[in-house]
């Protein structure tokens, strides 16, 4: 492409973006124009009555006696409200659209900082046409925006790590938050004596409630920023986690200081339930989303019948455990998380595999809304709200909550690293401190304040709307150039590995068991301890069937071996599967990398692979005979080409087809699987693949000659010439052996894929499978 | 004696080696050696499903750093506290080849579990075997899925090309840790 058509190109894209924005911007605005999103207004109401007024006949007005049968009327105050609501979030959508139509923008600024100004934007826009703004709604926020972010963030919560670092995230999330609060609440009181004239009426309860607020780290804004930056696991887990848990300190601190500021004294028996209740609203909000995780994974396990609505009770238990908190002013944020990090493995392992996706993308897509329209609103509230600007007081906040966070991480870091095993860095430290960001949950709070008894309310808002810009804006652009400065460790490339887990389970028994030697109750032992009890109690009761029995290791192999099949049915042909299960190597596969690979394998490592197949195929061998029933005679191939693989795989799929019971339309009459898989009370087997895979793996490891010796030479030889041969022919014997299981495999899931498009029976199950498995074992 | 208790202080400090000692009588009720049985009878120890290797560990020569092959019946203080200090957390101040040694140290105790018939090589029975062990204490599902975990296991090992990678990544040094503080044994004895 030249560089005029790049530049034409270019130019399209950003006056198609431009106009887009336009677009919505005055279609937005126009109909906003009597927007009263939220707040309540009179003339809403009479508005609403005369709307309705035409349409009841008990109005004492004379019905007109001559009049033209209206054809065509206007009546758009009936749908108003549900109106202006849709077009707000269509506002959001197209922004979020259009802002990664313009490539420089987004990969300096942050999302949230690009949707601020979007917002004030708007704001400005609507003021100049005169009219009033809608505000962000408190009760809008709380109910309605901010849960489908933490809940989003909760069941999606990486528990491992979490759990691993719970000891620090809580120290940051209740100290550092108490000693924010503390600091800035009292070092503020005393600038605000010394500036005499403004601020005198400040007092001390007024200045630790704003400490409160203006020093809780905001999830939504933690999460803007950090999703784009890909650090590593621990400081995003610090960060993240320490934002999530803050709520409890804040939700209390807030009230205790409200409390107390409208009572005007304090004393200290005051102070003492002030942290009862701190430690009442952090353990009520977990139980209470405990409960009702463990009600949504009760319900979870009966939904067998009706697949359709498995996504609803994730979402609908999950809304009722954050009300029900809010109800007794319990953390309504712990609740949520605390539910979706119980609900999870249960309703996982129950639901069916379209449910599980359904919640997945709804979730991001809900929460990923939310985000948008709380930073536009964000930006039109600071255009609308009144301001009262006072220099001092906003730079000494500003200051005070940077010095405050370093001052807190480093000092709590230098505790804490002492009883870590992983030490924190200096590197670690500052971006856990530069990460720090306020957002909306701080406004809303301010917002909240009510103004007879805060006279300076409107300073606070200022002061916490310019506190809240600047970590947005400053810090969240200048996080990304600074984690590059720094080098911090990234996020490393995932890579699923069979192995990486067995290992990683193996190195967790052994340490477990090697605490359990030394007599020493360490992290390892309760966990194992959770786990085992989790596996004999819990796991009954909450998860349907066989699938309860499933040892992890297990289900793992299962995903893994899904997604892989997921990948070869999508690709087209078992030509492309790569070597092993990684994914990962299997996408490389298909980009040729993985051939260089292949090449590089010296002579002693070929040896090596030629010992263990050796070794694998002798053994196998003698244990084909007794399964004669299920061995599919295969005629022994000397040549891997596409074709016979793909002979191969047809046959196999009709012996199976003659094996299982099925009928003789079975396999393409959905309406009659449907019907059979109405009735499914069929226990899921727990390894699906075992009864009919086994005889496949030992039929194809023996139907490798000996000669595949000489095959593992010919083929490497031929990797230069045979590009197009397909499947076999991408190179090494280890590749083609493990082609073989990998294509039954694949078969099953392929499957499994299929009996789930048609009739969605459930997570991993095929009911053929269990009488398969019956002739199996008889 | 003393070489190896010197070799012993640098790694592991004074206080831990009292603590193990405690531990070691209790576990030996008091006798100067300890066998198989003794540690098989610490009963959380029976849940685990790699309880017969970890216990081989401690009888197993060549974790003991004297270059020896083959097993014992019986140790003493000196092989159990060698055996337990592979897993000291090892220090901040470390350089990088001090902190490279201290992982092929862990490793090689790691491969020498896995290793069970002492040729230097882990097979794919050896593997296989580790893979049953594993999913042993999940009762139903046997050997069919065990082995087809492990042969893949293993082939992917064998197309990654480079095994050693994925013990790498597993950041060993860092996961391999126990901390022996805080251990007051005489609480906890079972």
């Amino acid at each position: 492409m030249t560089a005029r058509t790049r530049f034409c190109g270019g130019l399209l894209r950003i006056s198609r973006a431009l106009r887009t924005v336009a677009l919505s911007l005055v279609t937005g605005c126009v109909f906003s124009v009597h927007a009263s999103f939220g707040a309540v207004h009179g003339d809403n109401d009479t508005s609403h009555s005369s709307g309705h007024g035409t349409h009841t006949k008990t109005h004492n007005t004379t019905y007109p006696a001559t009049r033209a049968f209206p054809v065509l009327t206007v009546n758009y105050d009936h749908v108003r409200k549900p109106f202006e609501i849709s077009l707000w979030i269509l506002l959001a959508s197209l922004m979020k659209l259009g802002f990664h139509y313009i490539p420089r923008v987004s990969s300096v600024v942050p999302e949230s900082c690009v949707l601020i100004v979007v917002g004030l934007l708007v704001g400005g826009l609507i003021r100049l046409l005169g009219e009033t703004l809608p505000v962000l709604d408190t009760q809008l926020f709380f109910l309605c925006l901010l849960p489908p972010i933490i809940l989003d963030a909760g069941y999606f919560l990486p528990t491992r790590p979490f759990t691993e670092n719970l000891g620090t995230i809580l120290v940051f999330a209740v100290v550092g938050t108490v000693w924010n609060s503390f600091f800035i609440g009292v070092v503020l009181y005393g600038v605000c004596q010394i500036e005499r004239e403004q601020l005198a009426a400040v007092d001390l309860l007024a200045c630790l409630l704003f400490g409160s607020i203006a020093s809780a780290v905001d999830p939504v804004a933690v999460l803007a920023v950090f999703e784009e930056i890909h650090i590593n696991e621990l400081l995003h887990i610090l960060v993240f986690g320490e934002s999530l848990l803050n709520d409890a300190v804040t939700v209390v601190l807030y009230h205790l200081f409200e409390e107390f500021a409208s009572e005007g004294q304090v004393t200290v028996v005051d102070a003492c339930l002030g942290m009862v209740c701190f430690f009442v609203v952090a353990f009520g909000g977990i139980l209470v989303g405990t409960v009702f995780g463990l009600v949504a994974a009760v319900t979870s396990r009966f939904t067998a019948h009706s697949r359709v609505i498995e996504p609803l009770f994730v979402f609908l238990y999950s809304y009722m455990a954050y009300l029900s908190a809010e109800v007794f002013h319990l953390s309504g944020i712990m609740a949520l998380i605390a539910c979706g990090v119980v609900m999870r493995p249960y309703v996982e392992a129950n639901i069916s595999h379209k449910s599980y996706t359904t919640v997945k993308n709804v979730l991001k897509m809900w929460s990923s809304v939310s985000e948008t329209l709380i930073f536009i609103f964000l930006g039109v509230s600071t255009v609308a709200g009144p301001h009262s600007w006072n220099w001092a007081f906003v730079i000494i906040t500003i200051f005070l909550c940077l010095i405050s966070r370093v001052m807190g991480v480093v000092g709590l870091t230098f505790i804490i690293n002492k009883f870590r095993m992983v030490k924190l860095t200096g590197k670690d430290q500052f971006i856990v401190a530069y990460g720090g960001l306020r957002g909306a949950i701080a406004f809303s709070l301010a917002f909240l304040l009510p103004s007879d008894h805060f006279p300076m309310k409107n300073m606070f808002l200022t002061a916490i709307i310019t506190l809240i810009f600047f970590t947005v804006f400053v810090q969240g652009m200048t996080i990304r150039p600074l984690v590059d400065l720094l080098a911090v460790k990234k996020k490393k490339q995932t890579k699923f590995t069979i192995n990486e887990e067995i290992h990683s389970q193996f190195i967790n028994h052994m340490l477990s068991g090697i605490e359990n030697v030394c007599g020493h109750y360490g992290h390892h032992h309760w966990r194992d301890k959770l786990s085992r009890f989790n596996k004999y109690y819990v796991k009954k009761w909450l998860i349907a069937g066989e699938r309860s029995q499933e040892p992890q290791l297990i289900s793992f192999y299962n995903k893994l071996e899904l997604k892989q099949a997921l990948l070869v049915a999508e690709s087209g042909s078992a030509a492309n599967i790569g070597p092993g299960l990684s994914s990962a190597a299997l996408l490389s596969a298909q980009s040729q990398k993985q051939r260089t690979v292949m090449k590089n394998i010296s002579k002693e490592r070929e040896e090596e692979i030629r010992k263990i197949l050796r070794a694998n195929l002798q053994k196998t061998r003698q244990r084909l005979h007794s399964y004669n029933r299920h061995t599919l005679v295969l005629e022994e191939e000397d040549e891997w080409s596409t074709v016979q693989l793909r002979r191969q795989r047809v046959e196999l799929e009709k012996r199976m087809t003659h094996y299982l019971t099925v009928s003789a339309s079975g396999w393409d009459s959905p309406p009659v699987r449907r019907a059979r898989f109405q009735s499914d009370s069929q226990e899921y087997m727990a390894k699906p693949s075992a009864p009919v895979s086994i005889p496949a793996i030992n039929m194809e490891l023996v139907s490798a000659p000996p000669g595949s010796l000489a095959l593992l030479e010919e083929v490497t030889d031929q990797a230069q010439q045979s590009q197009d041969e397909g499947c076999g022919m991408h190179a090494n014997s280890h590749e083609e052996k493990s082609m073989k299981p990998n294509v039954t495999f694949a078969l099953e899931l392929e499957k499994q894929k299929l009996s789930r498009c048609l009739s969605d029976p459930g997570p991993n199950k095929i009911e053929v499978e269990a009488e398969e498995k019956e002739h199996f074992l008889s | 004696m003393s070489s190896l208790i010197l070799f012993l202080l640098i790694s592991v400090s004074l206080e831990q080696i009292v603590i193990l000692h405690n531990r070691f009588n209790q576990l030996s009720h008091n006798s100067d050696v300890l066998r198989r049985e003794d540690l098989r009878k610490i009963p959380d120890l029976a849940c685990n499903p790699i309880q017969s290797q970890i216990v081989e560990a401690f009888f197993d020569e060549r974790n003991f750093k004297k270059g020896g092959e083959g097993s014992v019946q019986e140790i003493g203080f000196e092989e159990f506290l060698t055996v337990m200090s592979y897993f000291r957390p090892p220090e901040t101040h470390l350089t990088a080849e001090q902190k490279e040694e201290i992982r092929r140290t862990k490793m090689r105790f790691l491969f020498n579990m896995h290793d069970t018939d002492n040729d230097g090589t882990i097979t794919l029975e050896e593997y296989r075997h580790v893979v049953e062990e594993l999913l042993s204490r999940s009762g139903s599902l046997g050997k069919e899925t065990a082995k087809s975990i492990a042969d893949a296991a293993m082939l992917e090992v064998a197309s990654i090309s480079m095994g050693r990678m994925i013990l790498k990544e597993l950041e060993i040094e860092t996961r391999m840790n126990i901390h022996f503080l805080n251990m007051d044994t005489t609480f906890f004895c079972k």
